[in-house]
């Protein structure tokens, strides 16, 4: 069913590419109904994860290359199955965010499908060079993507997001290989791989490989200043995806391969990552308070949010590494939303300039209120999916480190005061009279807007079974490092 | 006398002699005619090798191996002929004169590397070597309208000599100590002696040194970039693609076969001459203007990661050595795609600057898809077999305790990341300068399609070939 998710998105890449070029909206509905299977296929597997066995489920094995003793071996657990679900939910939606490109759509659903199939990849492989294999898979695709279809500084900021990615990789692969070489296995096989111990400075030094070169995909402060720019060059759906999905696998990485492989290394090196978390967080609200383009601000927003899923890494608690689970899953949907509408106004107002806006909500009502509904999200507010996620990280942090939990608070406080102000500056407060003709969000649009709002309220209102299968797979882990005194 | 293991040499010599005579023949706009019985003709040598697969016999006193490993990359070389060949119709009907020859030498080339593949002693290593330089001597100069492509001529022809020279002075060491020219008698008496006196030293320095001109190794790749500049495009993939293989494959036998004894001597000076090589080939490639100078720089940095293999050999590993013939086929496959594009757009616009290849997946979308896939895969990015062949190798690396090694190599192939995407951002971001279709010949797409099929199946699924790689490595293991 994994190989399933996997093989789909790449099939579509493949079919949408063997379409005519006159008939784009055959193509994108072959995309759409390809996304459509992938939400039923890892709903299925997301309900069906059986929370009290834990552990990998839904194994499968095919063999690949038998003289470095790789298999294709897919499987997931309590972190990787909600991401799989995020990731489905936020390609459908992309999907009918891009329903209006114009310009090669069906090149651009190509490599966007690609991507994708390289994201299922990592969220589904238990084998580290296949793992690997899909996460250069899934980074490369964004060159193409943001330099011929963005928009500000489309070249610079498409060369400056891919070369960090892959000055990232270049730890990830070191490291890899130094752990394959220490563990003596003759196995990439993580299930394998992690029954071995290693030595203290193997672990030491490779955890921070690991560490910074996943970091920079997740965001973090100072390897964070490719992502702004980035999703400001980026087009709508690759700043969903992108922000929405692919960051969270700098933070996936972190736990599967760094704390699951490397626990002594984790327990050294994660008293750090929670410091460098806490100035993400503070950082990235702050940075966000002084932008005046709408992308930037969603973009440092994300640098924020992400702060937290790393700040609850770094708490080693079990709560406090739900919440960063969570915080993935909740913040994918909700910067997915925030692009989504930032996209749709910057299609038809060509500005994103905070201050060129005002009084919106008079004539793009249903773009208000999705908009008031993500900021609400990202202030926290409860009843929606962030105040669950942050809620549990702060709590893990409290039990830690108190005075980075203090911090994470003021954070909280000044996103309130960011997000409010944009809210009043761009949808309340007198009608700008240029914006009288401003068309409201597209049916396509709107359909998507509804289903990434569905998703925000549901996991802040009934967040029970995402909890319980995020445990079954955070807690062995938070026990070995504890354990591994 | 198993003179029948010679058939494929012995048939490459008729063809090319063939072609030769029935030039003399053929009317002057007829000459695809030659280049189409060469082709079938190289074709049929293919399946002819195939036939010998699995059988390890050997001639003359281990003179002569037809061993997996020979058989492999006779096949191989073969395969890159037929494409050169055919890759060659438009390129030299528009550019070049005499036409016969330049295809019997194309095949001529062909023989030698065949010839190397299989040699087991250092003389005839040495002749089919030569067989191979004074034929591309030939072809680089080729197209003699262009002052640039006799300046290659020149440049290649001295500097080749003298690396011939520093190669054979080194072999005459070798056998001043030995008293032997075949690898098994050097090998015996490196184990015998276990010691290394200083014309041992000298012996496999200067053999490198001459070697490394072949494979184009820094500090001895000065002539690279202008030679493959000046020459034909066709000769200058045939150079980047399959000579580089055949001096690897020739490094491979005599340091995995001859001087294995003392592989701790000189394999932390491999691992320098890997380092600058990859390190100066990627940081002047970023530099290019002119793309034959971008895939000089860049098949030197490839040359650069297959030394990190040639650093990692082990007697009780084939990891190294399957790594090699991974990264020598599957950088081949790649460089020869990127090569076909750049063929096919010289032909149609007279262009080869990079900044000229702006908007050609408006002008020609397969063509640009070809470069793209060629390029990535050279860049080492997954799906296509580029990820594959280094990740193995720095495997291979790291396996032999060298993790500093497969650090800088992974470093530099991030770096060349840089420089690939250049190319892919004119073809694909850029505006074309004269908007309008290329009409790029069918045959050429064929090739592109072959090729690029091959580069994806093998980066998928590279089990088939693996399996033969593994098989062609027994003999390096002790």
């Amino acid at each position: 069913m994994i190989s399933a998710t996997i093989v789909i998105p790449f099939l579509t890449a493949l079919i949408v590419m063997a379409i005519p070029r006159d008939k784009t909206t055959v193509a994108k509905w072959a995309a759409a109904i390809a996304a459509f299977v992938t939400i039923v296929l890892t709903t299925y597997m997301f309900v069906n994860y059986d929370y009290q066995k834990g552990g990998f489920q839904f194994v499968e094995q095919y063999p690949w290359i038998s003289s470095l003793g790789v298999s294709v071996k897919l499987g997931i657990d309590g972190i990787s199955a909600p991401l799989m679900l995020l990731t489905a939910i936020v390609i459908f939606c992309g999907v009918f965010a891009s329903w209006y490109v114009k310009d090669r759509p069906q090149e651009f659903l190509f490599f966007l499908f690609v991507l994708v199939a390289g994201v299922f990849g990592v969220f589904g492989s238990i084998d580290t060079l296949v793992f690997f294999f899909f996460y250069e898979l899934a980074v490369i695709p964004m060159y193409p993507l943001i330099a011929i279809w963005g928009s500000t500084r489309k070249e610079y900021g498409a060369m400056k997001l891919t070369l960090y990615l892959v000055a990232g990789s270049v730890l990830i692969w070191t490291a890899l290989l130094a752990v394959y070489v220490a563990s003596g296995t003759n196995s990439f096989d993580l299930e394998v791989l992690q029954k071995v111990t290693y030595e203290p400075w193997v672990q030491t030094v490779f955890f921070a490989f690991f560490m910074v070169g996943f970091g920079v995909l997740g965001g973090l402060w100072p390897f964070h200043t490719w992502s702004p720019g980035g999703h400001a060059a980026a087009p709508t759906a690759v700043s969903m995806l992108h922000a929405g999905v692919l960051m969270k696998l700098g933070a996936y990485g972190i736990i599967r391969l760094g704390m699951v492989l490397l626990p002594e290394g984790a327990k050294f090196w994660l008293p750090v990552l929670i410091a460098i978390a806490t100035i993400n967080v503070v950082y990235g609200a702050i940075s966000a308070l002084a932008q005046k383009d709408f992308k930037y601000l969603i973009g440092y927003s994300s640098v924020s949010h992400c702060g937290y899923v790393l700040m609850g890494i770094g708490t080693l608690t079990v709560i406090g590494l739900n919440g960063a689970v969570l915080q993935m899953f909740s913040h994918g949907i909700m910067t997915a939303l925030f692009f989504l509408l930032v996209g749709s106004v910057y299609d038809s107002a060509h500005t994103r300039d905070l201050n060129d806006f005002g009084g919106l909500a008079k004539v793009a009502p249903v773009i208000a209120i999705f908009f008031a509904l993500a900021g609400l999200a990202g202030v926290g507010l409860p009843g929606l999916s962030g105040f669950v996620a942050e809620f549990m990280v702060l709590v893990g942090t409290f039990q830690t480190y108190p005075i980075l939990g203090i911090l994470g608070i003021i954070a909280v406080a000044i996103t309130a005061v960011y997000v409010l102000r944009m809210l009043a500056k761009v949808f309340f407060g007198p009608l700008n009279t240029r914006w009288v003709k401003l068309p409201d969000a597209r049916r396509a649009e709107v359909f998507a807007m509804s289903i990434l709002g569905f998703f925000l309220v549901l996991v802040g209102v009934y967040p029970t079974h995402f909890v319980r299968v995020i445990t079954s797979g955070v807690a062995p882990i938070v026990t070995r490092i504890v354990g591994a005194q | 006398m198993s003179w029948w293991l010679f058939i494929p040499e012995f048939l490459a010599v008729i063809l090319a002699f063939a072609v030769f005579g029935l030039d003399m023949v053929t009317p002057a706009d007829k000459k695809n005619r030659l280049a189409w019985g060469g082709a079938i003709g190289l074709l049929v040598i293919i399946g002819v090798v195939v036939a010998y697969w699995g059988q390890t016999p050997r001639l003359y006193k281990e003179l002569f191996y037809l061993d997996n490993f020979a058989l492999l990359f006779k096949v191989f070389f073969l395969f890159v002929a037929v494409v050169i060949i055919l890759s060659s119709l438009d390129h030299a009907r528009r550019f070049l004169s005499h036409l016969g020859e330049y295809y019997g030498l194309i095949i001529l080339a062909t023989l030698g590397m065949m010839l190397m593949a299989s040699a087991g002693e250092m003389i005839t290593a040495f002749v089919s070597l030569e067989l191979v330089s004074f034929s591309f001597y030939v072809l680089s100069s080729y197209d003699k309208n262009n002052p640039k492509s006799g300046e290659a001529g020149i440049k290649y022809i001295i500097i080749g000599a003298f690396s011939s020279a520093l190669m054979l002075y080194g072999m005459s060491l070798i056998y001043a100590a030995t008293k032997t020219t075949t690898f098994a008698g050097i090998f015996a008496a490196l184990q015998q002696s276990g010691q290394l006196d200083f014309g041992w030293v000298l012996g496999i320095i200067l053999i490198l040194a001459g070697l490394g001109f072949k494979v184009s190794a820094v500090p001895f790749h000065m002539w690279a970039p202008d030679v493959y500049e000046g020459a034909p495009t066709p000769i200058t993939a045939y150079l980047s693609v399959a000579s580089k293989a055949a001096g690897f494959i020739l490094l491979v036998r005599l340091f995995a076969m001859a001087f294995m004894p003392s592989v701790e001597a000189w394999r932390l000076l491999m691992a320098i001459l890997a380092v600058a090589t990859m390190c100066i080939g990627n940081f002047v490639a970023l530099r290019q203007v002119n793309i034959k100078r971008l895939l000089a720089y860049s098949s030197i940095a490839q040359a650069g990661y297959v030394l990190v293999g040639v650093a990692s050999l082990s007697p009780s590993s084939p990891l190294a050595s399957n790594a090699i013939m991974l990264h020598l086929v599957g950088y081949g496959l790649s460089n020869l795609a990127a090569f076909v594009c750049v063929i096919v757009y010289q032909n149609l616009t007279q262009k080869e600057d990079i900044a000229d290849y702006a908007g050609l997946s408006r002008r020609a979308p397969f063509v640009a898809l070809a470069m793209l896939a060629a390029l990535f895969s050279l860049a080492g990015m997954p799906f296509f077999v580029g990820f594959i062949s280094k990740f193995y190798l720095f495997t291979a690396a790291a396996d032999q305790g060298m993790i500093w090694l497969a650090l800088v190599a992974i470093f530099n192939s991030f770096i060349s990341l840089y420089y690939y995407l250049g190319v892919v951002k004119q073809m694909y971001v850029r505006s074309p300068e004269e908007p309008g279709p290329l009409a790029v010949p069918a045959l050429i797409n064929v090739i592109l399609v072959v090729l690029v099929v091959l580069v994806s199946v093998i980066g998928i699924y590279p089990e088939p070939l693996l399996r033969a790689i593994g098989a062609a490595s027994q003999i390096f293991i002790a």
